[in-house]
């Protein structure tokens, strides 16, 4: 077995707000192979997103990692200087984000902006850097990359500009990409094309995918692990094909059950009652307690641990305390 | 309370079987540049459209962005002026009908939105933005109007005590339901939903959708359910519309429109879909489509779809197709019809 290339110990992101304090990620632990691809599944709140800007550093005030480590390559990111951290980031990880317009500079062309990293990371003249770049925007399927260099995000389409983060995102190869929400924004077809563009490019540098996302679709077709958060912890990790077929947590099987498939009938949809709690708000037993159809009187009481069932499959639920049972 | 007093007609002759039928419409809009606008440039969102809702059904529309899905809501919703067109409703045609008439079946059309976070005014209180229509409407007053926000409530499976509160207080799923309370509250008979489920997590979607579904069985309603995504749409629609750059390319039954599509833009849309099990994913085969959407200002000539089509012939450069009856009950707009489309799922 490969080593993993980034290993995450107990990470816990708590937000310090006027009203107390709120953890987002409480106690995130998983771990993440070279060339593997990874999904983060869960509704907003989840904490889904926290744990991704945790990775690479960019959690700002109020909040604040408060303890555990992020291993990458065997290095604590959350114990690196600012300086090795920039040149870690963009480098080695990179990251890809939901909205393409917020995320380029409105304000530089398409070029500079892809440039700017390969000049930074590579110690590459400016022609050298934007050879490159066109490179890297025909790799991604980029017609007229020439011209494309020199526009202005503006002037592209959502799908084009996704296409556009992703070749600043591959620029410098990096061994970890985390992609948040990449093709929420973007419409089926063009979700497809840049679905298929992350794998082909993925396949050939064997990077590692961090991919976090709600669409159960994506997930399926596209990664080899899946984690569900729920209000900040894991709560089912395993690979995907169990996880679709056999899920253990009631909150897993509602989530499937609750998405309509496009190769499916049915008359009715299975539904989650309730809404994911503010978190915080719960601060005894199981966090999923207020919206679980099979709780317990132990379930809000105590708080289940993350249970190995076996090798590749991990839940957090007192269903399975003795014995493995189907949900 | 909230009873569609209208019995629905067991063997409705034929005209009175539609509810809703669109002709010929469109919307341009005006873009025109230069000094007093001399140049005329128009985008084209709805262009020449026609198609027919039945009393009690729901008809998905469903296309990419820009292409005229939501333009279609708005101008049925009389939202939008149209440019040209009928839009006949209940046998009527709404254009015709001005002042108090048109306030009048106005108040039967109804429409929920996308946002359920902009579509609530943050300065009224729950209670308020659900009595609005009906006070605008004089329907009712005093007591009753209470007790009709509260059955409202009721209805849509909302707390009662929820009336005295504020948008903000309430989650993306919970002010969904205030938005239908809301649509429902004028007993209409058409709803047209924008992407009513889009900006919700997946556990509350479906509970939005099933709602939507038990309120039609309660009080016949008649769904236009617009949305981009096809599995909501295939969940909830009779009868589904595909639209691109601003024209209906394909309209039937649901079984007819995702086992065995016509058009290959909707046989390339079923197959970008991904499919939520991992067991499906090397068996599958993928078309894909390749290129952007062109832009509705300057639509390709022909067949819209023929930049993008991969079976595209010089014909569908420079004739257009015409929305016809290929097959029974069954219409596509297209030269080369597929003989054998694609259902989603397309095994290698």
């Amino acid at each position: 077995m490969a080593e993993a290339l980034l290993e995450i110990k107990d990470l816990k992101t708590y937000f310090h707000t006027e009203n107390g304090v709120v953890p987002s990620v409480d106690g995130v632990s998983f771990s993440l192979k070279k060339g593997e691809t990874i999904a983060i599944v869960g509704e907003s709140g989840s904490g889904k997103s926290v744990t991704s800007l945790s990775i690479m550093g960019l959690i700002g005030s109020p909040g604040k990692i408060e303890g555990g480590e992020v291993l990458f390559e065997g290095q604590d990111l959350t114990t690196m200087s600012k300086r090795n951290m920039r040149k870690l980031r963009g480098n080695d990880i990179a990251m890809i984000f939901q909205e393409p317009l917020t995320s380029l500079n409105p304000l530089f062309t398409v070029g500079n902006q892809i440039s700017e990293s390969i000049r930074l990371h590579q110690k590459a003249s400016k022609e050298e850097a934007k050879i490159k770049s066109i490179e890297m925007l025909k790799k991604v399927g980029i017609p007229r990359a020439e011209k494309v260099y020199s526009s202005y995000p503006h002037l592209l389409s959502g799908g084009m500009r996704q296409r556009v983060m992703i070749a600043m995102a591959l620029s410098c190869n990096p061994k970890l990409l985390i992609a948040d929400e990449p093709t929420t924004a973007l419409d089926v077809t063009i979700q497809a094309q840049i679905l298929q563009l992350m794998k082909n490019l993925t396949n050939e540098n064997d990077t590692s995918i961090m991919l976090i996302t709600h669409d159960l679709g994506v997930v399926a077709e596209m990664v080899d692990t899946v984690i569900v958060m729920y209000a900040g912890q894991v709560v089912e990790y395993t690979d995907v094909f169990t996880l679709f077929k056999e899920p253990k947590h009631p909150y897993t099987k509602g989530l499937l059950d609750s998405t309509p498939k496009i190769h499916e009938l049915k008359d009715e949809l299975q539904s989650i009652e309730g809404t994911v709690p503010a978190p915080g708000t719960i601060t005894q037993g199981c966090k999923f307690q207020t919206r679980c159809t099979r709780a317990t009187a132990k379930c809000f009481v105590e708080e289940p641990e993350l249970k190995e069932l076996s090798s590749n499959h991990k839940v957090r639920c007192w269903l399975h305390e003795q014995e493995e049972v189907a949900i | 309370m909230v009873q569609i007093v209208e019995e629905k007609n067991n063997k409705p002759t034929e005209q009175e079987e539609y509810l809703l039928e669109v002709k010929g419409l469109k919307k341009y809009f005006d873009i025109s540049e230069g000094w007093f606008k001399k140049e005329k440039h128009y985008l084209r969102a709805v262009d020449n459209i026609d198609f027919f809702v039945k009393q009690g059904e729901t008809l998905g529309i469903v296309g990419e962005s820009g292409c005229g899905k939501s333009t279609t809501g708005n101008l049925i919703m009389q939202l939008l002026d149209k440019t040209e067109g009928e839009i006949i409703f209940e046998g009527v045609d709404l254009g015709t009908l001005k002042g108090e008439e048109l306030r009048k079946k106005r108040a039967e059309i109804q429409m929920i939105f996308q946002d359920p976070y902009s579509s609530l005014n943050p300065r009224m209180r729950v209670f308020d933005i659900i009595a609005e229509p009906l006070i605008t409407h004089h329907v009712v007053k005093g007591k009753d109007l209470q007790n009709q926000v509260y059955e409202l409530l009721d209805v849509v499976g909302l707390d009662r005590s929820y009336a005295r509160r504020y948008p903000h207080e309430f989650s993306g799923g919970q002010r969904q339901r205030i938005g239908i309370a809301r649509a429902l509250a004028l007993k209409p008979k058409l709803i047209i939903c924008d992407e009513p489920v889009s900006a919700l997590d997946v556990s509350i979607q479906s509970q939005i959708l099933n709602l939507m579904a038990k309120l039609q069985k309660e009080f016949q309603l008649t769904y236009i359910f617009i949305a981009h995504g096809l599995p909501a749409v295939k969940h909830i629609s009779d009868r589904v519309a595909v639209m691109y750059l601003g024209k209906i390319v394909e309209i039937t039954t649901k079984e007819k429109l995702f086992d065995h599509p016509l058009h290959p833009y909707t046989e390339g849309l079923l197959s970008a879909v991904p499919i939520a099990d991992p067991e499906l994913r090397d068996k599958k085969h993928r078309i894909l489509i390749e290129g952007d959407m062109p832009s509705p200002a300057n639509p390709p000539s022909g067949c819209r779809f023929h930049t993008r089509c991969p079976y595209a012939q010089d014909t569908c450069k420079s004739e257009e197709p015409k929305l016809m009856e290929a097959k029974p009950d069954h219409f596509v707009a297209c030269h080369f019809p597929l003989k054998e489309g694609h259902g989603v799922l397309i095994e290698k």
